[in-house]
This record gives C-alpha cells, structure tokens and sequence, in this order.
C-alpha cells in the first residue's frame, strides 16, 4: 500500500521503522534530539525513543562520528547525522582513516556497520561553507558506500539497506528534497545497494544523474520530448559502487551520454563515469560525451551567480541539444 | 593488590618478553625482514603491563603505532604479531596492517592506530555501547602526549564525562611528541590536569613502576565497572630507543636519556622486588630462556609464513557478505 509523503517524513519513517525493528539502532549528531534536527528529519523521535537512543551531542563531528565508528565495532548499528557534507570535512578524518580501513588493515576482523546521513546541495543562498555537494569525493575511497537518494521511496529504504550492510554506508541527502513528495510503499522490496534505476526510457541520449539533478534531468527530457528528442535518464542512486551494467547498457541503447552532477568537474564522479564508459563502451558513442556540473567556483550567496553555478533544467536542455547536433 | 611470587613473575615476565621481542625486532629491521615504520616500546613496559592486569577478557583495548608492548601484554601471541610484522600471511592482521596496525579479535585488541588521537573517539563509542547494551566491560584507550593537542583528544574526554562511559583513557607521557618536547607543544604540561578540567577522574603515576600503573589501572575499572564513569591515568614514562627507526635523536640530551635509564621498569620492579624479599625466589636465568624461547618460536612462525596470494588482495575492503 503506498502513500504519499514528503522526502523528511520517508527518511523519518525509515529510521523509526529501523529502531523498532532492532535495538542496536541509535541515532546521534548535533540537534538531531531535542531541535528535532536541523532539517526537522527526526522530529518527534526522541519522544518516541527518548534520549538514550536518539543522542544530541556537542558540536564535536570528529568524536561522534569515531564514537559511531566504535560503537559499531561493539555490536550497535549507529546512524550519525552529520547536519550537512561541509562539516563531515571536521569528520574526515574517522571516515577515511578509521570507518574505511578497519576492516581491511584488520585483515576482516572488524568490519564497521554504520550508517552516516548528511545533507548535501547548493541552491538556498548559503554561500560557500553550507552548500557543497561532496558525495563525488566520498565515493573516491575504497571500503565506503555513497549513496544518494532521490524518491521519497528511496529516502526510506536506504536507511534500512545502509543498516543492513555489514559496511559504513554514507548516505546524501540533497536538502532541497526535504519537501519534495512522493510516493511511498513501505511493502515494496527495495532496489539493492548499486542498482541504477531508469527513470524515463528513451532512445536518443542518455542522462545520468542523481539526488535533486534527478528532477532536473527529468523536467529538462519533458522539454525535449516537446523538440522531438527521446532522452533515457537514470538515477544513478548509488556512487560507490557504480551501476557500470546499467550504464553501459543505455550508452548501448541510445549512443549519445551527458552526465549531470553537482559537484565540480574537475576529478569528480561524472569525469569516473565518463572514463568508465569510454573504457567499457567507448565504440558504442556517436558522440563526446557531455557534462553539467556545477561551476568551478566556492558557491555564491547572490541568487542569481548560485542560479548560474549549479546545474539548472535550461542548460541541461541547451547541453542535450548541443549533443545531439553532434553528427 | 596483593603483591606475591606469582604476580611478581607475571609482571617481570611480561615486561622482559616486551624488551627482548623490541630488542629482535630492531635486529630484524636491521636484516631487512620487518619493514615499514617500526617504533619500539623499549622504556615503556610497565605502562601496558601494569594496566592489562586490571583487564578481564571480555574488556577491549585500543592502542596506538606503538603498541607491541600492548598486544603481547594484552595476549596477542607473539607469533601473529612477528608474522604480521613480517607481512605474512600467518600475521594477525593478515600481513595488512604491519607493526602499527595489530589487530585481533580473540584479545579484544583493536588495533594499532598511527592517526594520532585517532582511536579516543572509537573508545568513547565502543563503551558507548556497553552503556547502551548494560554490558559491565571497560574500555581501554592508550595514546601518547602527543595526541593531547589533538582536538579528538579533548572531544572524546568531553564526550566520555557527558555520557558517563564506561572507558579508561590511559596517556602514556613519553615526554616527546615524535621529536618536539611537550614543553614546546603545550601550554599546561601536567596532561592529567587537563583531564580534570573535564570532570574525569584523573591520576598522575610514575609510569616506570608496574605495580603503581597496575594499582591504578585496577582501581580505575574498578569504579569504571560500578558505574563511575570514565577514569583518566597519565603514565610519566620514557621511551629508551629512538621515535622510530629513522631518527637520529638530535631533539634530546644522551644525559637525560642516561638518567631515565636508571628508572628501567625491569630495574625498578626488581628493587622493589628485593626490598620485598620476593627477588630471591625468581629465576632470571629460566625467565629470560622461556621468554627468548617464545621469540625465537615467533621469528621461526614468521620466517616460515606465507604470504597470502595477490589474487586476494582486494579482500576486506568490504565485508564477503556485502559482496554480490
């Protein structure tokens, strides 16, 4: 049975569902308990589950998230909000050197099942410190899973695929999601960790994208259906590890890629895509491939530079043109 | 804690395998069989020794890269940490961690960390979850002066306090920080000071005598275990050897070396032991062929490891059942 909710009530309904189906869930990070969390995620769990389980802690993002880290190790399945990816960079250091080598530097001893949510995204006039989409970066380190979820239905279900994996998941929430509505079925299997999923199928360019340039990339395929263009977009839903079977299979398909992304060009998750394919399918392309990023600049305040730096519907559109005019 | 022949034995026994197994190791890095960075616990013995007395087995411990007086005190074979040393199959961390990364699950002994002040935090969620889940275990954090300008260090102390976990935070004050005085480093240099500052439960012991850092050690998981909190004990200790094998000591005096040496926690036991009586009673001649017995096993498990195949090397980066 399905219903309708917003992106915050799936996440929220995600994490209650987890906490009371398994005790070893708790959730910790700054104001996550009594504020209700800074994106109002988790209002009214702390009522439901009181503070031993659903943990406010000071702004210390090194020590509560090495403490999920530990507690992870001790037998717990933690979930630790990092209120947005700018300030997991405090954080970076238990991420990289602790949750994603233990396992390996243990020799399989210890694995680490976290679960670390923050939110990610530009587009509110936050400037340079509150606005950056890191998730490309993460998704650069072997031992970590980066998810990023774009339905409402997939906002729920990667609280319990994070928790389920025995590995530390980090999962991305664009924060301009937050209010966005969909449907929800809570009886529906969930799409595993690492499957793409094609969103709108189409035969003349494929566009890949993920979190909130999903929406943008599906706005900008209904403005070049009206030109007579039949884009394919897939949410790529997971960034470590890739659907490389999906992707090759729609470069396949329609011959022609563009890749959507929020971070910035230069060594991010689109340009792996890009040589992922050119080294998997590189005869298949009629064309270069394409990209829409954001703008190699710290993020603006003034609304209309933000507007500029960040992938928009328009030059999504203007870009899919430009690749399909290529001979 | 009642001091008796066999404690006695224990204490000397444990500190004399850690000195002779840094003592081959140093041999062995020379002979090019153990590589990597390899910083040797000589000078410091009593401080892990004198706390893994007052650990049970179901209690965990978390070290630093300098933690083979750690595992083998804590019971981590010498054969597995020689192994691992040797990057062997055998080693027990599989050849993936080397000497500043030990790991081994039967010991509770999670690792061998070489980010500075890395592991605090680790500690504070591990008893986190013996809080959550009523289990009455003590967790165990060893770490350096060094790690105290860390940020991590005063986040996890504040975080302990807060929470009132069940953690010991055990600072091994070896007076360096690599090669820079903690005079250099630190505006207050009484490190357990800064501890109390944060409501923790905090000593300073001579870190050159076993029974005083084991005396405090069982005293600190004793109230840890009644549900006092958290507990703090700074160990003034000195290390005899250099930082790691690629330093050449220009940072620091030979005459306050020389004067530290006269502190050697063997030497110091074995006073104590004298004055007490019980001295007479020990072999040393049968103490140092058990112990040089187990090195020698040790080199002998190592030099005939295997070393796992490289098609396995991509192993453990995830778990096998996420695999698909």
């Amino acid at each position: 049975m399905s219903e309708n909710m917003t992106y915050r009530e799936a996440v929220r309904e995600g994490i209650r569902k987890a906490m009371q189906e398994d005790e070893r869930v708790f959730m910790m990070g700054e104001d996550v308990g009594r504020y209700g969390g800074c994106f109002a995620v988790s209002m009214g769990l702390q009522e439901a589950f009181g503070p031993e389980r659903i943990i406010d802690t000071p702004l210390s993002e090194s020590a509560f998230t090495g403490a999920g880290i530990g507690a992870a190790l001790n037998g717990m399945r933690p979930i630790v909000e990092i209120m947005t990816t700018n300030f997991s960079l405090l954080a970076l250091d238990q991420i990289m050197n602790n949750a994603a080598t233990l396992l390996h530097m243990s020799g399989g001893q210890f694995n680490v099942p976290l679960v670390i949510r923050m939110a990610t995204g530009g587009g509110k006039q936050l400037a340079a410190q509150h606005s950056h989409s890191f998730e490309g970066w993460f998704a650069h380190i072997p031992g970590l899973k980066v998810l990023t979820p774009a339905s409402v239905q997939d906002a729920y279900d990667m609280i319990a695929l994070g928790l389920a994996d025995p590995d530390p998941v980090l999962i991305f929430e664009n924060s301009l999601l937050y209010n966005s509505k969909g449907e929800l079925d809570t009886a529906a299997t969930a799409l595993p960790i690492g499957k793409a999923l094609v969103h709108r199928s189409g035969k003349d360019l494929s566009i890949l994208a993920y979190g909130i340039n999903l929406f943008k990339a599906l706005e900008a395929a209904e403005t070049l259906a009206a030109e007579g263009i039949d884009a394919e977009v897939i949410d790529l839903r997971s960034l470590r590890p890739l659907d490389d079977k999906t992707i090759m299979a729609s470069v396949k398909k329609t011959h022609r890629v563009m890749i959507v992304d929020e971070g910035w060009k230069s060594g991010s998750i689109s340009a792996e895509i890009m040589a992922r394919i050119n080294e998997q399918a590189f005869f298949e392309l009629d064309a270069p491939m394409r990209r829409v990023c954001t703008q190699e600049v710290p993020l603006p305040y003034a609304k209309h530079l933000e507007d500029a730096a960040i992938p928009q519907p328009e030059k999504i559109v203007a870009t899919a043109r430009e690749l399909m005019e290529e001979l | 804690m009642k001091m008796n022949l066999e404690l006695a034995k224990t204490f000397y026994r444990q500190m004399l395998l850690i000195r002779r197994f840094e003592e081959k190791s140093v041999e062995l890095y020379s002979n090019e069989k153990i590589r990597g960075f390899l910083h040797l616990y000589i000078g410091e013995e009593a401080v892990a020794v004198g706390v893994m007395h007052a650990l049970n087995e179901e209690d965990a411990v978390l070290a630093t890269y300098r933690e083979h007086g750690q595992a083998l005190a804590r019971g981590v074979s010498a054969k597995s940490i020689m192994a691992e040393m040797y990057g062997k199959l055998e080693g027990c961390s599989r050849g993936r961690g080397g000497s500043m990364h030990l790991f081994d699950a039967a010991t509770r002994f999670y690792g061998g960390s070489a980010i500075v002040a890395g592991s605090l935090p680790l500690a504070v969620g591990m008893a986190l979850a013996d809080k959550m889940m009523k289990r009455k275990r003590v967790t165990v954090c060893f770490f350096g002066d060094g790690a105290v300008a860390e940020g991590e260090f005063h986040e996890s102390l504040n975080l302990a306090v807060l929470w009132q976990l069940p953690v010991l935070f055990v600072c091994e004050n070896n007076r360096y920080a690599m090669g820079t005085a903690l005079a250099l480093t630190e505006s207050e240099t009484d490190i357990s000071k800064k501890a109390a500052a944060y409501k923790m439960t905090s000593v300073q012991v001579d870190g050159m005598d076993v029974i005083e850092v084991a005396k405090a050690a069982e005293k600190a998981a004793a109230d840890i275990r009644t549900g006092k909190g958290p507990a703090f004990i700074e160990c003034l200790t000195y290390r005899f050897r250099a930082h790691s094998m690629f330093d050449a000591e220009l940072y620091r005096d030979k005459a306050e070396v020389k004067e530290w040496k006269e502190k050697d926690p063997l030497t110091v036991l074995q006073n104590i032991l004298e004055k007490k009586k019980i001295w007479a009673d020990i072999d040393l001649g049968k103490l140092e062929k058990e112990v040089s017995a187990v090195i020698d096993e040790a080199v002998e498990f190592a030099e005939n490891g295997t070393l796992e195949p490289v098609s396995d090397l991509e192993k453990f980066v995830y778990s096998e059942e996420a695999v698909q």
